[in-house]
């Protein structure tokens, strides 16, 4: 029972990690980041390691997604010189939108 | 290198990688195996120093200084991203709005911050007795004071994080891991050495020196993890580049 | 269950290393590299299993009465977690003064050293 537990829980793992590395756009990769953190949580908590499982579910679902999160609306709010996301930018630059990455 | 050349050479290496990695894995031990002769030691010191936590013994006992390295890397990429985040003479300040909040939102982080900042505090508290510890129980207690900011807006957050105190602590607590290793010193004759009484096993108040430490880096990685945001959520809420003046914000 | 759990480690520090390598956004890449830690994790936790084993924490637990799983590997995962993560941050630094500096993220648009 339990050996089927890792396995399903290891290929889950697989699985996120992969869709992680091919999800190309930063601001979608950080949400397939929290769940690769949430699962390998899972697979820490099965494979007997509470200790690092509180640490990556801490880490993994909340502080490394936030981070990266952070760094997209910082780098992408300016518009770009190439000027084709400038209407983008302009957007998010009027100020009000605090809260639309949280 | 193009783009193709680039994956070409990837690919070549990723191939050697796998055949060797897949050779060295057959000839590990197998998953699962019974024969742990590191671990049984490890857990022997471990119950010796009556610490119920055997992960905790190893990384504030056993391997203490392992985990002094550890938590200067922390110390130093908290103070490295602080130097690269600071606010640079060209960018503007830019004050962030009061926003408004749903009121069950408001209800949720008011009722949910106090419990876990709490739970962050026992986490720290009883790492050598339960799962947790003073990494895992620093970064609950960062992250909770986030809360804040979904509960409210980026000006309560701002009144609830003291900095200037954030930055003491975290060096504090960075210096007093290397004093408590000294102490260990002087009256051990060891660096790090666990002097400390070792109390009732499976007691708060067990273990020697392993909650002292837990406590020393609960308090930094908390203090350098909620540094390390402010740093973040000031480049992205409140600093605009001289760029940003000329296209979007007029 | 065999070597596959040691091999699915090796696979998820492959595919971090190409998503590094074809990435043409520093974040990603960076996301590439944090999953490429935890390719690390899953194999140190992978070779300090043991099977129908507890886990080593002897709060509730007599000494001796049950196998534990090996603790060492899961303290060394344990600490690489959270340094791994402030690692992360400082590579995003990094990455905000770079577009500060130089208006991209894509590392194959910076061609060299400019003063």
């Amino acid at each position: 029972m339990n050996q089927w537990l890792i396995g399903v829980a290891v290929a889950f793992v697989v699985l996120a990690a992969t869709t992680a590395v091919l999800t190309r756009d930063p601001a979608r990769q950080a949400v397939v980041l929290s769940v690769l953190g949430l699962s390998l949580a899972v697979v820490f908590a099965v494979l007997q390691a509470p200790d690092v499982a509180l640490s990556q579910l801490a880490v993994g679902t909340a502080l490394t997604p936030l981070l990266i999160l952070l760094t997209v609306r910082k780098v992408t709010r300016r518009p770009t010189r190439s000027d084709d996301r400038a209407s983008d930018g302009d957007r998010a630059g009027t100020g009000d939108d605090g809260r639309e990455q949280k | 290198m193009t783009a193709r050349a680039r994956l070409a050479v990837f690919l070549a290496a990723a191939a050697v990688i796998a055949a060797f990695f897949t050779a060295a894995c057959t000839d590990l031990p197998p998953f699962g195996t019974d024969s742990h002769p590191y671990g049984e030691r490890a857990v022997a010191a471990a119950l010796d120093r009556r610490t119920a936590n055997v992960v905790s013994a190893v990384n504030f006992d056993i391997r203490a200084f392992d985990t002094l390295g550890e938590e200067s890397i922390l110390f130093g990429t908290v103070l490295g991203a602080t130097l690269l985040l600071r606010r640079a003479r060209d960018e503007r300040h830019r004050r962030a709005e009061a926003d408004r909040v749903m009121p069950t939102t408001r209800l949720f982080g008011a009722l949910l911050l106090p419990v876990t900042l709490v739970v962050g505090v026992y986490i720290v508290a009883h790492g050598q007795l339960s799962p947790g510890g003073g990494f895992q129980g620093g970064v609950v207690l960062a992250t909770a004071l986030h809360l804040a900011y979904v509960a409210a807006d980026y000006r309560a957050l701002k009144k609830l994080r003291p900095l200037a105190v954030l930055d003491v602590a975290d060096s504090l607590a960075a210096a007093s891991y290397s004093l408590i290793g000294l102490a260990g010193m002087i009256a051990g004759g060891a660096f790090l050495k666990n002097v400390l009484p070792l109390g009732t096993f499976n007691t708060v108040t067990s273990g020697g020196t392993v909650p002292v430490l837990n406590a020393a880096v609960g308090v930094e990685v908390a203090c350098g993890l909620i540094a390390l945001l402010a740093h973040f959520l000031d480049q992205a809420v409140e600093l605009t580049d001289p760029d940003q003046q000329r296209y979007g914000d007029t | 269950m065999g070597t596959w759990v040691f091999l699915a480690a090796g696979w998820v520090l492959l595919i971090a290393l190409y998503g590094l390598v074809t990435s043409r956004n520093l974040i990603h890449a960076i996301g590439c590299l944090a999953v490429a830690q935890s390719s690390t994790y899953l194999l140190l936790l992978a070779v300090g299993y043991r099977r129908d084993a507890t886990a080593p924490i002897y709060s509730d637990l007599t000494p001796g009465t049950r196998p534990v799983v090996d603790p060492v590997v899961q303290a060394l995962a344990l600490t690489d977690v959270v340094v791994g993560a402030t690692v992360t941050a400082l590579l995003l630094a990094l990455t905000i003064q770079l577009r500060k500096r130089h208006h991209t993220v894509d590392p194959q648009a910076l061609t060299g050293l400019k003063g």
